[in-house]
């Protein structure tokens, strides 16, 4: 196949879901069920399809890069708006998770959604949520990235308010917006110092420039800035601190939902996008998003111990993990950032898909016994499941098994190699933090994982509820198992150990930075261009990683780039037994808590009241927001429009008051002086008249006397 | 040309048309004011056909002086920006009367007659090229604006109308004396024209940089609290939510779809093009009171409890970014200004026509009487989601393409020299999120409380057709603005050529050569700069 074929299909596959979802939407009434398997069948179709494009990529195209198609979008200005399409490795397997995920809970929703009034439309958005992430994930520059950046949030938020008769969804459909738009505003102000340095949005173009030394306003310190804004829409999508806040409440969507969007695809995109800005990431800017992730992975993870609801269990598990793989990008491990996306994808959407199974199960038991107050998502009312439902609990388990990084999991090798990164970070760096937080991390999700498994599957039923579940049919149970059988370590490298050996790794290589070894942390520039002082070279990717050779040792053979390939090497045996001890005590104490009830949960949270306060109440970060930013913004908000009322409308209105004021005293003054003045005339005139009436007598003799007085009196006067 | 005189003369026509039919006869009042003015759009339409959008200059120009003793004509032509503005005045226009008919149930006759005179006159301004015949239409404006917020207005209608009046005259006087002054100056310092006077645009636009400075200045004043009033510019708005909410729903879709970038379009037309340097010395005062009226629009309509204030005030903002655009005096600035023009004249008349249908249904806009209305009036919450999504700038749909424009060019401009201008202005497209889904979470979403919404009816055929247009365009510019920035794409790049040269002493931007028509030859220019 020639490349021009596969950017073909690849468009094909773009388009085909967007087809759905107009096809859908415009016949909804017509369709009734059918929407559905129409839904599933397209997604079918796109998943050979992008299963044949990555095979054809990876296999032969390997090494080719980015295959691109550009076009002009508009033409403005002294230079076209370029858009187009790009299919390099990254995005060749973003597309099977995306399209195999989404076919899964297509098919998933065939049964889970069986009763729902808006059954047509759900697909339908499912549809436009499937066009938004694929568009995304073949993006070749940043314009096309950000357009369907925010038709992915609107589709997230379409879909996590699917049921808005329920306030809490309605409510945490806007929230899941407006959170991300402020992650977009930076995200947006990226591109603007982007497009206005270099007057394109294209990776490549941007990324040659920047590896020329060109660089925004010709300083470090704005490359830097521009990372991290752009990185500001990763923060919010991908649900990273200080903007998570939205992540949990969006469970209040339709499960599938959760699975396909807020656990294994849409979150991912933050990552996803990590991944795309990576060359050109400073030194700064890498340690500000390893910061951010390593902050994130923690937090979520002590909040997630202590919740009690199925699904945020697993939302705040989402966002750790989320913070994992931004935190193994930031450390430079980006190879396993993106391997842990993926593997994640496959267990976090089976344990979403897990869930649903259960609430699906606890809702059909409580429409039986007719009992309509009972939280069918907590995990206190549920407990004996594996025996109801086994087929759901052997999934969920194996998934289980997988995030808490058991090996011969897939979760093992990607995590154990994000750890082996923070440590070599640590080393290379000094900043020990990372590592510390994701070992914590780690021994804090085997911990809160096992007891969501256990309280909800083991033990006596808690409830008659519980008691009376059934396991789903197979619509539900197969999407199930075909993710738990993708969470085996054979997929990815034959050696359960060393997720290095596999063929993920060589086909996902960390690309070479762009950035100038000023900017840069030493350890990241390859050693080549640090001795020859040649400028890096942009885009192409570091042809022979350490971890080709695996365990061996083999110095000889060992060609690292740079030091923190180097040091990521030898980091992975210490890496790979302190995760092993961390997980085992983490899945230990979960047992002793919960299944042999060695100690009493209650009792521990009593003896440390304030932090179990602070993990159950989500490090209070809601209840923050609400007084700062919110109230703040509202109290502004309303004072303006006092002010705009009284003050701008009162000076608008004093203006016509005094205008009317003097228009009264003019007319006052118009009726009393200028026409008074007017009457004065008009009556002094009258006056004189009425006097000199008197003498208009008509008779003669008195005019004749009167004639001779005046005369007299002149005379008097001229003499 | 003659298409031109149809496009404008039609409306009229029909007003006229109206007087002549008994005002019982109410179906055909409404079908013959709706027909003259769905035939004025077809003309527009041929227009489109005509127009080469090759050509910077003004095209299907007519002249016909009419006080030749003061070089006062008739005369009329269009430019890419003019087109589009008077596409956009046909294509509303029809819709505005056609959203009446079942809403206005008093004096039809003169209801129709005023807003086909209203279209009339909105054609004229933005096809005239004479200031004094500019000036002509511009107050004609008000007279059919005046009734209808006044008669068939709400129960404040006549503080709205009389505030409404009173502004736009305050503002219109000084541009008077602006146009008297500049005819003059123009006439006996910088040409012979045989008076000494002339309103000829075009003939004005090649001196008008002469003009020194200092007389730059206020005339540059002259004209633009004029056009900063009608816009509304921060702290010239507070006539425009009043007008809004108390006008009939096609009022208000008129003045938000058409009147209010009568403004924005001045600016462009006299205030950039005709005093250059003085733009150059206020570009950063407007621009900042276009980035604060950008925030300040949005938090203000946050917290409002009327659909149409809140409406009203998302205008102040959303027009903020047209005059940032406008005053980056870049390509992309200018053509996302214009092309922000149009997409607001959709969007926000369509979502001031859905605040209709809820006010012609329950008889009242405030949002706390609704709630859950998604569930009863399916179809209509799909379009008031468009129209809302439009408004919030989600890409797909025409505000992004208009926004990234416009804050592109804020960004980039050699004019403004700061990029605070955009990154201030972008956070209103948080706030228009905010605001927005806030309204439609509270409006749209939850369970039904009020008992009266309870038998609230989907919108009817005639409702679809009024919005289907609508957001066909509101697709089509969203995904392929090409189409819509292609006609005006020369003519800014002429008007920013000339603004560079004048600035900085080069022009940037190549353009297709046009032989130029040659100028009459009642003029001869006088070398005294």
């Amino acid at each position: 196949m020639t490349h021009e074929t596969l950017l073909q299909i690849s468009s094909i596959v773009l388009l085909l879901p967007l087809a759905g979802f107009a096809g859908i939407i415009f016949f909804q009434k017509k369709l009734g069920r059918a929407a559905g398997y129409i839904g599933s069948s397209i997604l079918g179709i796109n998943l050979l399809l992008s299963l044949l494009v990555a095979y054809q990529k990876l296999a032969f195209y390997s090494d080719a890069g980015m295959l691109q198609w550009k076009f002009d979008w508009l033409n403005l200005g002294s230079h076209p708006i370029t858009i187009g399409i790009g299919l390099d490795n990254l995005a060749a397997i973003m597309l099977i998770v995306v399209n195999l995920i989404s076919f899964l809970v297509h098919v998933f929703s065939l049964e889970y959604m069986r009763e729902d009034i808006r059954f047509p439309r759900f697909y339908a958005y499912l549809g436009l949520f499937t066009f938004s992430m694929l568009g995304i994930v073949i993006a070749n520059n940043f314009l096309n990235m950000y357009i369907f950046w925010e038709l992915v949030g609107i589709s997230s938020y379409l879909l996590i308010g699917f049921w808005y008769e329920k306030d809490s969804a309605a409510d945490a459909s806007k929230k899941a917006f407006i959170t991300n738009r402020i992650g977009d505003f930076g995200f947006f102000a990226g591109i603007m110092i982007l497009f206005f340095t270099y007057g394109t949005f294209m990776f490549d173009d941007i990324f040659a420039h920047i590896g020329e030394g060109h660089i925004p306003f010709d300083s470090g310190t704005m490359l830097t800035l521009a990372g991290i804004l752009l990185f500001m829409g990763a923060i919010g999508k991908s649900a990273q601190f200080p903007l998570h806040v939205w992540l949990p409440d969006a469970m209040e969507g339709p499960t599938p939902v959760s699975a396909l969007i807020h656990a294994a695809t849409m979150v991912a995109a933050g990552v996803y996008l990590t991944a795309r800005i990576f060359p050109m990431l400073t030194a700064d800017a890498l340690l500000f998003v390893a910061y951010i992730g390593a902050i994130t992975a923690f937090i979520a993870a002590t909040i997630a111990i202590t919740q009690t609801d199925f699904k945020r269990i697993l939302a705040y598990s989402t966002v750790s993990q989320l913070g994992y793989m931004i935190m193994a990008i930031g450390v430079g491990a980006y190879s396993y950032g993106f391997f842990h996306l993926v593997t994640h994808a496959w267990f976090k959407a089976c344990l979403f898909l897990a869930s649903g199974s259960v609430i699906h199960a606890m809702h059909h038991s409580m429409h039986h016994a007719g009992e309509h107050h009972m939280d069918p998502q907590d995990i206190r009312n549920m407990g004996g499941l594996r025996k109801k439902m086994p087929i759901t609990y052997l999934t969920f388990l194996i998934s289980t098994i997988a995030i808490s990084g058991v090996p011969f999991t897939s979760g093992f090798l990607s995590k154990d190699g994000i750890l082996a990164g923070t440590m070599a970070f640590g080393q290379l760096s000094g900043h020990w933090f990372i590592a510390f937080s994701g070992f914590a991390s780690a021994a804090m999700t085997a911990f809160y994982m096992f007891r969501l498994l256990i309280s909800a599957f083991h033990g006596q039923p808690k409830t008659h509820i519980a008691a009376h579940t059934h396991e789903s049919n197979k619509l539900i149970t197969v999407p199930l198992i075909v993710l738990s059988i993708l969470t085996f370590w054979f997929f990815y490298s034959f050696n359960p150990f060393d997720g290095g050996s596999g063929w993920f790794y060589e086909k996902i290589k960390t690309p070479a930075t762009v950035v100038q070894a000023e900017h840069q942390w030493g350890f990241f520039v390859p050693y080549e261009s640090s001795h020859s002082h040649s400028s890096a070279c942009c885009g192409e990717h570091i042809t022979s990683p350490a971890e080709e050779h695996s365990h061996s040792h083999e110095k000889d053979t060992h060609h690292a780039l740079n030091k923190f390939e180097e040091a990521l090497h030898h980091a992975h045996l210490p890496a790979m037994i302190i995760s092993l001890i961390v997980a085992g005590l983490g899945i230990f104490l979960s047992f002793s808590f919960y299944q042999f009830k060695i100690f009493n949960p209650d009792g521990v949270a009593e003896l440390i009241k304030p932090f179990y306060l602070l993990s159950y109440n989500k490090w209070y970060f809601d209840e923050i927001y609400d007084a700062s930013v919110i109230w703040g913004t509202t109290t502004f908000a309303k004072l303006l429009a006092l002010f705009d009322l009284y003050i701008i409308d009162g000076i608008v209105n004093l203006v016509g008051w005094f205008t009317k004021v003097v228009g009264h005293f003019i007319g006052w003054f118009d009726l009393y002086v200028i026409d008074g003045l007017v009457n004065l005339t008009a009556n002094v005139t009258a006056f004189f008249g009425l006097v000199f009436r008197k003498f208009q007598t008509g008779r003669i003799q008195a005019y004749i006397v009167m004639t001779i007085i005046f005369a007299m009196v002149l005379l008097y006067y001229v003499l | 040309m003659t298409e031109l005189f149809l496009t404008l003369l039609i409306p009229l026509i029909g007003s006229f048309a109206l007087l002549f039919i008994k005002k019982e006869q109410m179906q055909l009042i409404k079908y013959v004011a709706f027909g003259f003015s769905v035939i004025s759009f077809i003309f527009s339409i041929a227009l489109l056909l005509k127009f080469h959008s090759d050509n910077p200059n003004f095209q299907l120009t007519y002249e016909k002086v009419w006080i030749p003793s003061l070089d006062i004509g008739f005369r009329v032509g269009i430019d890419g920006m003019s087109l589009l503005l008077v596409l956009l005045t046909t294509f509303i226009s029809p819709i505005a009367i056609y959203s009446s008919f079942d809403a206005i149930k008093k004096r039809e006759k003169s209801y129709y007659a005023l807003l086909l005179l209203l279209q009339f006159a909105m054609t004229g301004v933005f096809i005239s090229l004479d200031l004094f015949l500019f000036y002509i239409f511009w107050e004609l404006i008000l007279i059919p604006m005046y009734f209808l917020i006044g008669i068939w207005g709400g129960k404040d209608r006549i503080y709205a109308t009389v505030k409404f009046f009173l502004f736009t005259m305050f503002g219109s006087l000084p541009m008077l004396v602006g146009i008297i002054w500049l005819g003059q100056f123009i006439g006996t310092h910088l040409v012979h024209v045989p008076n000494g006077f002339t309103t000829n645009y075009e003939l004005i636009r090649q001196y008008s940089h002469f003009i020194p400075i200092e007389y730059q200045k206020l005339l540059f004043w002259a004209f633009a609290i004029s056009f900063l009033i009608k816009v509304p510019v921060f702290p010239l708005h507070t006539w425009l939510p009043d007008a809004h909410t108390e006008a009939p729903t096609a009022g208000s879709v008129i003045l938000a779809g058409v009147l209010l970038k009568m403004g924005t379009y001045g600016l462009i037309r006299f205030n950039l093009e005709l005093f250059p340097q003085a733009s150059f010395l206020y570009t950063s005062l407007i621009s900042w009171l276009a980035v604060f009226g950008i925030v300040y629009g949005a938090l203000v309509a946050m917290v409002q409890s009327d659909v149409k204030r809140l409406v009203a005030y998302s205008s102040v903002s959303h027009l903020g970014f047209v005059v940032l655009g406008i005053f980056s005096m870049t390509v992309e600035g200018i053509q996302g200004g214009i092309i922000q023009m149009v997409n607001h004249g959709l969007s926000t008349g369509m979502l001031f026509l859905c605040v209709g249908v809820l006010y012609e249904r329950r008889h009242t806009r405030e949002i706390e009487e609704f709630g859950g209305i998604a569930r009863i009036m399916p179809a209509f919450t799909v379009f008031l989601g468009i129209a809302m999504l439009a408004s919030v700038g989600l890409p797909g749909l025409n505000g992004f393409v208009g926004e990234f424009l416009t804050l592109l060019g804020a960004f980039k401009s050699p004019f403004l020299g700061s990029i605070w201008f955009t990154v201030i202005a972008a956070t209103g497209v948080i706030f228009a999120a905010v605001y927005l889904l806030w309204m439609f979470r509270r409006v749209m979403f939850g369970t039904i409380t009020n008992p009266a919404n309870r038998g609230l009816k989907d919108i009817n055929k005639r409702e679809w057709a009024t919005f289907l247009p609508i957001v066909l365009f509101i697709v089509w510019i969203g995904v392929y603005p090409s189409t819509f920035l292609k006609l005006s794409e020369n003519s800014t790049k002429k008007l920013v050529n000339k603004l560079e040269r004048i600035k900085f002493g080069k022009e940037r931007y190549e353009l297709p050569v046009i032989p130029e028509i040659s100028k009459p030859n009642n003029t001869n220019i006088k070398n005294n700069q």
